[in-house]
């Protein structure tokens, strides 16, 4: 299977390990992933609270390019998932609008019909590849491995509709497929705060503790998330959420990608795990040890 | 804290001028969301206050910004936080029962905050997205480290030195792209898609529905889109 690849402007920087993760899992298991040449930033939440055909257009320029390549866009990026399918829909809806996005893309010969389909990495894993074939991949089982599943607010949710908006749990099922114990985890899709952190700390800080508290209180020996916005919510900000809770335990939130490339016997190097600001607990360097083990075998 | 809204009558009829050319842009706007004009069924249940992560820290819930809005008091939802509080989470468009569009309806108000000049007096937070825009506009992806500078200058540079030590680690594991980020071929593209997109962002005044007296209360939305030719029909 082939698909056009929409990295998005986080991956290309604070979270390229979410990048490089993702490649060296989709190579793996023989998913090939075309890089959109480029692609221009989707507009995000931002983008669209100031102007709308502008933003819809900057995005819909994304989905004309994979409909020129004929292929289904694949978009890790949580905000950037969620805005390419927003844009899709709403050009669905509205040909005034479509009208409009088109005329503003016609003058680079661009056109937008509405033949993509838009794409999360984790339902593409799910849905194209399928469980038994991810199971019978794993090198290095995540056995003992007690994971919250964290799916942000996004992914589920608006246009999204591969999984139930308020329990999700295709990233349960992957996980327990690779023998890792999913712990129960209310808060799965409650917001982290996203862009707050930056404009209002103290009220993000308080969403990211109360992720935290109920990560920890069940359990869990890490976090796992599919956007770089809750990754760096949650990995950045111990310190200012222990003003809040200061129980609050250095508890890693890592890519799914990287804790699956690991399970799938990748090395440890290419999936960058030295990456996040929280130091790696023992736990995971014992399975990377394995991982290398393995690969080495 | 709620805001104190320059409008006392809410006579439907009597608005000032102002309340009703906001009401006018604004009821422009709902009708490009695909089931905008749901917002007349809204029954006040205050399941999407009550969704809403942040509704805590607002000073209008979601569920008050519609009954402001039917009130005919756009101006004070404008001068809220609310507006730029709420994180587009969607939590409140996923459970509202009665279908109604919270989140996008909060994008256009945002925007028309924007268009009208009406902005947080106290806090930055609107200054944000207008950062963004302007980095995209220049160089057509995000650039993390330019937005963060230009904002906490903007706003509040002592957030800079208590920031530092944190961007310190991020540079050590290369986290922190100090070049903006470069389109390689497509950014003259990008830039003329732009420039066309925003001549046709002007409402165009033939789809604007007429400002009338019965624009206000609960048979607001339904008289203004039984009357435009346009109404969008959405599946039930
Ligand atoms: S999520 Fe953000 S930064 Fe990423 S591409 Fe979309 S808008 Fe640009
Ligand atoms: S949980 Fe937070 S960062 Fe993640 S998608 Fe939602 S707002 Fe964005
Ligand atoms: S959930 Fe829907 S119907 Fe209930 S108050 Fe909110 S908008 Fe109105
Ligand atoms: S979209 Fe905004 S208003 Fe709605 S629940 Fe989320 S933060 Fe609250």
């Amino acid at each position: 299977m082939t698909y056009a690849y929409y990295p998005g402007c986080s991956l290309e920087s604070s979270s390229r390990m979410y990048d490089s993760s993702l490649r060296e899992v989709f190579r793996c298991l023989d998913l090939e992933l075309v890089e959109l040449e480029d692609w221009n930033c989707c507009g995000a939440t931002a983008y669209f609270s100031v102007k709308e055909t502008v933003s819809l257009a900057v995005s819909a320029r994304n989905l004309a390019l994979a409909e020129r390549a004929e292929l289904d866009i694949v978009a890790p990026c949580s905000s950037c998932f969620t805005i390419l399918l927003k844009t899709h829909h709403m050009l669905e809806g509205n040909t005034e609008l479509s009208d409009k996005i088109n005329e503003a893309l016609g003058a680079v010969n661009l056109s937008y019909k509405g033949n993509v389909r838009v794409r999360h990495p984790l339902e593409v894993l799910v849905n194209d590849v399928g469980l038994e074939k991810i199971r019978d991949a794993v090198k290095v089982p995540l056995d003992g491995f007690a994971i919250a599943p964290y799916y942000g607010c996004q992914i589920a949710r608006g246009e999204s509709s591969f999984d139930d908006s308020e329990d999700p749990v295709f990233m349960d099922r992957l996980f327990s497929t690779l023998g890792a114990r999913l712990v129960y985890f209310p808060h799965k899709v409650r917001c982290c705060g996203g862009m707050l952190m930056y404009t209002w700390e103290d009220i993000a800080v308080r969403l990211v503790a109360d992720l935290m508290r109920c990560a920890q209180e069940n359990g869990a020996h890490l976090i796992l998330t599919t956007c770089p916005m809750c990754h760096a919510n949650l990995d950045l900000h111990l310190e200012h959420v222990r003003k809040v809770y200061p129980e609050a335990k250095p508890t890693s939130t890592y890519f799914f990608t990287q804790l699956l490339g690991l399970a799938l016997g990748i090395p440890a190097e290419k999936l960058g795990f030295d990456l996040n600001y929280i130091p790696i607990d023992q736990r995971l360097k014992d399975l990377i040890q394995r991982t290398t083990e393995v690969t080495h075998a | 804290m709620v805001p104190k809204s320059p409008v006392h009558n809410h006579t439907p009829g009597k608005l000032p001028l102002r309340e009703r050319a906001l009401r006018k842009a604004f009821l422009q706007r709902i009708h490009d969301i695909p089931g905008g004009e749901k917002l007349h069924r809204c029954i006040q249940c205050g399941t999407c206050s009550g969704s809403c992560p942040v509704s805590w820290a607002m000073d209008l819930m979601p569920r008050e910004l519609i009954a402001h809005f039917r009130a005919g008091d756009i101006e004070s939802i404008l001068h809220s936080r609310t507006i730029w509080l709420c994180a587009s989470c969607y939590a409140c468009t996923e459970r509202c029962p009665q279908g109604i569009r919270v989140t996008d309806i909060i994008y256009s108000l945002k925007r028309l905050a924007i268009d009208s000049n009406i902005t947080l007096e106290h806090d930055g937070a609107h200054k944000l997205p207008q950062i963004f825009v302007d980095i995209i506009n220049k160089y057509g992806r995000n650039h993390e480290l330019g937005l963060m500078m230009r904002y906490y200058l903007r706003t509040n540079p002592l957030q800079l030195l208590r920031m530092a030590s944190l961007g310190l680690a991020m540079m050590k594991r290369r986290r922190i792209t100090f070049a903006p980020p470069r389109v390689e071929k497509a950014l003259k593209d990008i830039r003329t898609i732009i420039a066309h997109a925003e001549r046709l962002e002007v409402p165009k005044e033939i789809f604007s529905p007429e400002y009338r007296p019965d624009t206000v209360g609960y048979r607001a939305i339904d008289k203004v889109s039984s009357r435009s030719s346009k109404s969008p029909s959405t599946t039930e």
